[in-house]
């Protein structure tokens, strides 16, 4: 693999230099490009900064911050149960993910345990709010493309699932629906059979984007090849989730930690893409939504029965203590690190967001492509801006 | 004969007046409204949504809505743009557009103007939209609309060469350049001595109205070909300094292009505003002419705009190698299988 680096960066360099020998002859000059912060592509606030040779990107860096909320600051001054509120806001595509490695940490920390039916419904919950996040990320590589139509199914299957989200939690978005030890409520009456009609929608749907999206010759010309992040680069920056599942490093904390969830008691599979390009990204994405659907199936069929709630003192102080738990969130590996003191408040919260490290990787990604996949490299990588900034 | 009967009695500038406004007033603006209405439908429907449903009854005065909406928007220039360049792009994008309606006959009777070099004029002037494009682009003093002018005038000079390469198997077939003309072959001509539906050019020249469709869809800069525009990369390209009336300009080009080179298509290879089974000089024509062209004309828009909400856009490098290498070659084999065809027949 460092091979391929290394003739990749001869390459880059060889190219420089002519370059540089064609800017002297013609003297041609360089264009800075500002994409973003506001910008269609970027559905959100990330800035990037390109500097062009013509079509082609010479250097690129990412700016962030333009959404930063200060979420690790606010939660010092939050009890842990109010704490689930501000983090469903991280990654707001599927945010009953982002409440579940923060309360899983905090019930290591206070060494209980949520009863067996409370784990398997967050477990649903979990696969569903990666199944709402995904959706919308295989139409959306459409629309960053140019095909406007997927994006339109996307959204229509999508409020499928959040609909069934938002039976149970009450939230559409923001279900702040996990508690220390358990589940704030038992699922409604009715709600397994939807949710199964549900997921054969949403097969349905992962077949029609197989069709239209993955399988047209457009999109595959404009992907495959495009974008290559050997695994070692990939691993070295950080990135982790379908992205580096998508350079062949089979490596998923759903199946590798067992953390409170129950993933482990169940069949599913792993999928890699030995590629690593921008179509890989896409498909590993692609069978990872038909793979949550099983997830979710199996959950629903093997829920036993039993409370959902542990007995947890009615005033929650968390001993003191530091833990540190991460999980396989939909866009790549979430964790918290919790630092406490025994009081009403955590005394420091880190959060380690996966979107950060996979947009780390855009300035060495981004050298020498052209312009147009600036933007379907950006688009495969997905991030979530409230995912970088926090 | 109905234009014989004006020239004696009007001199030559109230004609071309009376045309004019009965051309813009019964013919674009109807046809315009229905065209948009229909697209607009159809569009929504394959999104699997409903469209505009609010401005009079199923939406129908949608596009009177978009217009009033954009006259009210402020007419903004930027500081640094070039004003007289960048007020004037609009107009020579809309110039282009309408001298094409021009050439295309309605009936055996009813078109605007009759010249022998009928469809080699409608190919000239529908390349002057690339200098307003250019004009637009340079004029904006920004630079998404500067990479989106470049890339428009790349793509419309690479995909003008096909454009005209497979309409000239048409002219060859035909024998004529005269669009009326080509009607009549097509209305008059036989399918190896079987006549019955006369000879609509796209059997014998499908290849002809493939590559012609792909040229006219890059022409239109639409998906799969809409890197001049592309929103998700450069905004809007070469749109993206301009609002209210500039801006409603280039949008009416656009779908007004599109129609028109519709009804090209229509002209060209579906037999223009024939029917088979009828006499073709019969004067019916002229009544239910213009009706026939307009079914053949959304037809083709049909074909045009199901491609541009299916496909997403190529690279600006793989559309060069499409025109060079696929369709240039193609449309030239085209011409010579005609060409010996036509001489052994």
């Amino acid at each position: 693999m460092t091979a391929t680096t290394d003739a990749q960066q001869l390459a880059y360099i060889a190219g420089q230099a002519a370059d540089a020998r064609v800017n002297v002859e013609l003297e041609t000059e360089g264009m800075t490009l500002n994409i973003g912060p506001q910008h269609p592509a970027t559905h959100g606030t990330l800035r990037i900064i390109v500097r062009l040779d013509g079509e082609r990107v010479i250097a690129a860096e990412p700016v962030m911050g333009y959404m930063h909320r200060g979420y690790e600051k606010l939660v010092e001054v939050r009890t842990y149960p109010q704490v689930t509120t501000l983090v469903n806001r991280i990654d707001w595509l599927g945010s009953f993910a982002n409440e579940v490695p923060f309360i899983l940490a905090a019930e290591r920390l206070m060494e209980v345990e949520a009863p067996p039916r409370a784990q398997w419904i967050r477990t649903a919950l979990f696969e569903l709010s990666r199944i709402a996040n995904v959706v919308l990320f295989l139409g959306d590589m459409g629309v960053q493309l140019g095909a406007i139509t997927p994006v339109f199914f996307a959204f229509r299957d999508r409020e499928f699932v959040l609909n069934q989200i938002e039976a149970v939690t009450g939230g559409r978005f923001h279900p702040n629906f996990d508690r220390i030890g358990g589940l704030k409520d038992d699922l409604p009456k009715g709600w397994i059979v939807e949710t199964l009609g549900v997921l054969d929608r949403i097969r349905t749907f992962c077949d029609e984007m197989e069709d239209l999206v993955a399988g047209n010759e457009i999109f595959q010309a404009r992907t495959r090849g495009i974008g290559v992040i050997p695994a070692d680069v990939g691993l070295s920056y950080g990135m982790s989730g379908a992205n580096i599942r998508a350079s062949g490093v089979d490596w998923d904390l759903r199946r590798d930690s067992e953390m409170g969830l129950v993933h482990g008691e169940l069949d599913w599979k792993v999928w890699t893409h030995p590629d690593g390009d921008s179509f890989a990204r896409y498909w590993v994405r692609l069978q990872e939504v038909r793979e949550a659907c099983t997830i979710v199936e199996q959950c629903l069929e093997g829920i036993p029965s039993g409370p959902v709630m542990a007995k947890v003192p009615r005033i929650i102080k968390v001993p003191a203590g530091e833990a540190y738990v991460e999980t396989e969130n939909p866009l790549g590996i979430m964790g918290y690190y919790i630092v406490s003191k025994g009081e009403l408040v955590p005394y420091r919260v880190k959060i380690r967001s996966a979107s950060f490290n996979n947009v780390s990787i855009t300035p060495w990604l981004l050298k020498g492509v052209y312009v147009p996949d600036v933007i379907s490299i950006l688009a495969s990588l997905y991030f979530i801006l409230g995912d970088i900034d926090r | 004969m109905s234009t014989l009967t004006l020239a004696a009695e009007l001199a030559y500038w109230q004609q071309t007046s009376i045309r004019a406004v009965v051309g813009l007033v019964a013919v674009l603006l109807p046809a315009g409204t229905l065209v948009y209405l229909f697209l607009f439908k159809m569009m929504s429907f394959m999104q699997s949504r409903l469209g505009p449903m609010e401005a009079g009854p199923y939406g129908s005065l949608q596009l009177l809505a978009e217009v009033g909406k954009f006259l009210q928007k402020e007419d903004i220039v930027p500081a640094k743009a070039d004003r007289v360049v960048f007020k004037a792009a609009p107009f020579v994008v809309l110039v282009s557009t309408f001298l094409l309606v021009l050439v295309i006959p309605g009936g055996p009777d009813l078109m605007f103007i009759d010249v022998d070099t009928g469809i080699f004029l409608a190919l000239a002037v529908s390349s002057i939209s690339v200098i307003g494009i250019l004009m637009a682009g340079w004029a904006s003093a920004s630079k998404y609309s500067l990479l989106g002018a470049l890339r428009a005038t790349g793509q419309l000079i690479a995909y003008e060469l096909p454009l005209v390469l497979a309409v000239m198997g048409v002219v060859i077939q035909a024998g004529t350049l005269n669009m009326q003309g080509i009607v009549m072959a097509q209305a008059q001509g036989e399918i190896f001595g079987f006549g019955g539906i006369g000879s609509p050019f796209i059997i014998t020249q499908f290849l002809g109205f493939a590559i012609f469709l792909v040229a006219v869809q890059a022409e239109l800069t639409q998906p799969p070909f809409d890197m001049p525009v592309a929103e998700s990369e450069l905004v809007t390209g070469y749109l993206t300094e301009y609002s209210g009336m500039r801006f409603l300009m280039f949008f009416i080009g656009e779908f007004a292009t599109a129609g028109i080179f519709s009804a090209l298509a229509a002209t060209l290879f579906l037999g223009g505003w024939y029917v088979p089974g009828l006499d073709p000089t019969d004067n019916l024509f002229n009544v239910i002419g213009p009706m026939v062209l307009m079914g053949k004309m959304i037809l083709v828009a049909f074909l045009i705009f199901w491609f541009r909400f299916t496909y997403p856009r190529f690279r600006e490098d793989q559309l060069q190698t499409l025109a060079w290498k696929v369709l240039i070659p193609l449309s030239l084999v085209n011409i010579v299988v005609t060409g010996v065809l036509k001489v052994v027949f």
